[in-house]
C-alpha cells in the first residue's frame, strides 16, 4: 500500500470501503468540502423519519419511531396509585430507558452502554420540564387516587441521534395515549378500590369515554455534530464516533429553548455556531410536527 | 432588573470562591473548590458547596495508544431532599461523569502517556447548587496539581434565569476555555472574530428558557468566568512558589 501523497489521495489506490475504515475522517472531510455527506445527504438534512402509533396493543399508548435506522419503541401503561403528600392533586410519570443488547454490538447483557443513563436523564428532564403534560390532568380523586404513567422506552437499533428518536417516540406515544376509565368505589374498610373497566360487555358497543391527554407545547429535538466550520445535522453512529462534538437542541412548539446540551468535545461552539444549530432545529421542529400530525390523522381514519 | 437573592446577592455577584490544592496525601493531585453561601436570616452555620477532587494514576491499563480518563462522581445522598428517589441521584451521577469526561478529554493531552488510565474522583461534600461547574473547576485545579500536562484548562460557571421575585426558572451550566493566551501580553487570538475564550466547551441547560435569555446568560457567564479564572490562577501561582 502506497504512502499518502501530499494531497492525501490514497483513494485512487484503495477501495472506498477500505479507505472509509482506515481514514474515516479524511473521507468525511473530502465530502464536506463539497457540502455533502458520503450517504449523499446535504449537511443540514435529517434522515427519513417515520412514526408508527399503537405499536404495542396491550399498552395504553405506544409508538415506534425511526429516524434513519435508529429505532425506539415507547410504551405507556397506566396504573392507579395514591399521590404523594406534597402533591395531592398531581399524577406521576415514571420514565425508564432501556438499551437491550439487540440494539448494538457494543452493548452486552450485564454491561450497560455508557450512553444509556445519560439519554435516560436527558429524557426525563426534558419531558418533565417542558410542561408537555400537565400532571394535574392525571389526578382522579384529589389526595386519594391519581394515575401513574409507566413510560418505558426501548432502544431497538442504534445508529446515531438516540435522544432525538427517543423523544419523538415518547411524544408520539403520549399523543396516542388513551386513559382508561376506572370505576372508583369504597370497599368495606372504607378504602378506595378501583377496578378498571375494560369494556367486556357484549351487549352494548364499547363506548366508554376514554380520555385523551392534552399535550401543550410539545418538545422536538435535533442533534448536530460540529466539525471545524461545518455543522452536520442528525449524525449517524459512524459520524458521531469520528467527530466527537455533539450538540443537542430541544425546542418546543412556541420556540422556547427547552434544553441545549453540549457535553464537551474538541470543537468549541461560538455564538454563531449555536445560532445555526438553533435555526436548523427550528426547521426540523416544523418537519416533525407535520410527520406527527400525519401519523395521528392516519390512525383516526381507522 | 436588580434581583436580590435570598443571601443578599445582586444579579452579577458571585458567591465567595475558595480554592485549595494538594490537600490529600495519597493522591497524585487533589483540589478542593467551594462556594460559600451566606444565609442572612439563619445565623447558625454556613452552607457550603464543597467539592474535593483527587487524581490517581493506574497502570497499566491497555487502551491502545492513548491514555484514558476515567471519572467517578460521588454525590452525597441527602435523603430528605430527594425523598426516597435514589434513582435520580444515580442518573445524575452518571450524567455528570459523562459530561466531565467529555469536557476534560478535549482539554487534556492524552498522547503523552500511553497505556495508562488517569482516574479522577470527585466527592461532593455539600451540595448547594452550581454543582457541575464546581466539579469542573475542581477537576482542572487537581489536574494541574498532579502535574498532568494539559493543552488548556476549563472554567465553568452556572447562570440562572430568574423570574421576578427571584424564583429561579431555569439555569445553564457553561464551561469556557481558560487558556494560556489570557495571560500573554499579546492578547488572545481570535477565531471568526470572536476571541478563543468565548468558545463554549460545555453547555448544559435545565428547564425552559427563551433563546434570548440563553444568549444573555452566555454573555454574563463569560464575564463572570474572568473572575473565576483569576481565583484559580492565584491559587495555582502560590503552588509554584
Amino acid at each position: 500500500m502506497g504512502l499518502p501523497n501530499a494531497s492525501g489521495d490514497l483513494s485512487t489506490e484503495v477501495e472506498v470501503d477500505a479507505f472509509r475504515r482506515l481514514f474515516p475522517l479524511r473521507l468525511y472531510e473530502k465530502h464536506l468540502l463539497e457540502s455533502i455527506r458520503p450517504d449523499a445527504r446535504p449537511l443540514g438534512r435529517a434522515r427519513e423519519t417515520t412514526i408508527a402509533l399503537g405499536a404495542v396493543a396491550s399498552a395504553n399508548g405506544s409508538a415506534l419511531a425511526k429516524i434513519g435506522s435508529t429505532t425506539m419503541l415507547a410504551a405507556i401503561k397506566m396504573e392507579v396509585m395514591t399521590p404523594s403528600l406534597e402533591t395531592p392533586d398531581e399524577g406521576c410519570i415514571a420514565i425508564d430507558f432501556h438499551m437491550p443488547p439487540i440494539c448494538s454490538p457494543i452493548v452486552r447483557p450485564g454491561r450497560p452502554d455508557e450512553a444509556a443513563p445519560v439519554v435516560a436523564k436527558q429524557l426525563s428532564d426534558t419531558i418533565l420540564s417542558s410542561g408537555m403534560i400537565n400532571l394535574k390532568e392525571l389526578s382522579l380523586v384529589s389526595g386519594k387516587a391519581a394515575w401513574m404513567a409507566y413510560l418505558d422506552i426501548y432502544c431497538l437499533d442504534v445508529d446515531g441521534a438516540l435522544f432525538d428518536t427517543a423523544l419523538l417516540s415518547v411524544v408520539a406515544a403520549f399523543s396516542y395515549l388513551e386513559i382508561p376509565v376506572p370505576v372508583v368505589s369504597l370497599n368495606d374498610d372504607g378504602k378506595i378500590v378501583l377496578s378498571e373497566e375494560q369494556g367486556l360487555s357484549d351487549r352494548e358497543p364499547v363506548n366508554k369515554e376514554k380520555r385523551k391527554i392534552n399535550l401543550s407545547s410539545i418538545p422536538f429535538s435535533l442533534t448536530c455534530v460540529l466539525h471545524k466550520n461545518y455543522i452536520l445535522a442528525d449524525p449517524t453512529a459512524e459520524e458521531e464516533s469520528i467527530m466527537d462534538t455533539i450538540v443537542t437542541v430541544v425546542l418546543d412548539s412556541s420556540s422556547q429553548l427547552v434544553s441545549l446540551h453540549k457535553p464537551g468535545g474538541t470543537v468549541l461552539a461560538y455564538t454563531s455556531a449555536i445560532q445555526d444549530c438553533i435555526a436548523l432545529t427550528r426547521q426540523r421542529v416544523k418537519e416533525l410536527q407535520k410527520i406527527l400530525e400525519e401519523a395521528i390523522s392516519g390512525m383516526e381514519v381507522d | 432588573m436588580e434581583v436580590d437573592g435570598e443571601d443578599g446577592r445582586t444579579q452579577n455577584q458571585l458567591r465567595p470562591l475558595a480554592c485549595s490544592h494538594n490537600i490529600l496525601y495519597r493522591a497524585h493531585g487533589s483540589a478542593s473548590w467551594s462556594l460559600r453561601t451566606r444565609t442572612l436570616r439563619k445565623q447558625t452555620g454556613q452552607i457550603d458547596n464543597l467539592l474535593k477532587s483527587h487524581l490517581m494514576r493506574m497502570r497499566p491499563w491497555l487502551n491502545g495508544n492513548k491514555e484514558a480518563l476515567e471519572f467517578k462522581f460521588l454525590h452525597v445522598w441527602e435523603w430528605f431532599r430527594y425523598s426516597g428517589l435514589p434513582v435520580r441521584v444515580q442518573l445524575l451521577e452518571e450524567e455528570y461523569e459523562m459530561i466531565l469526561k467529555r469536557t476534560l478529554q478535549s482539554i487534556c493531552l492524552l498522547t503523552i502517556n500511553p497505556n495508562t488510565t488517569t482516574s479522577i474522583i470527585i466527592q461532593v461534600i455539600n451540595d448547594d447548587g452550581a454543582l457541575l461547574s464546581c466539579a469542573i473547576n475542581a477537576a482542572c485545579v487537581a489536574l494541574v496539581d498532579a502535574g498532568i500536562p494539559t493543552e488548556h484548562l476549563a472554567v465553568a460557571i452556572c447562570c440562572c434565569v430568574a423570574k421576578s421575585g427571584c424564583k429561579m426558572k431555569a439555569f445553564a451550566y457553561l464551561a469556557f476555555l481558560n487558556c494560556v493566551h489570557s495571560v500573554l501580553p499579546e492578547g488572545s487570538s481570535s477565531v471568526q472574530g470572536e476571541p478563543i475564550e468565548h468558545g463554549i466547551v460545555t453547555s448544559v441547560t435545565n428547564d425552559i428558557m427563551s433563546e434570548d435569555n440563553y444568549f444573555y446568560s452566555l454573555e454574563r457567564g463569560r464575564a463572570a468566568s474572568v473572575r473565576v479564572v483569576r481565583v484559580s490562577q492565584e491559587e495555582l501561582a502560590t503552588a509554584l512558589n
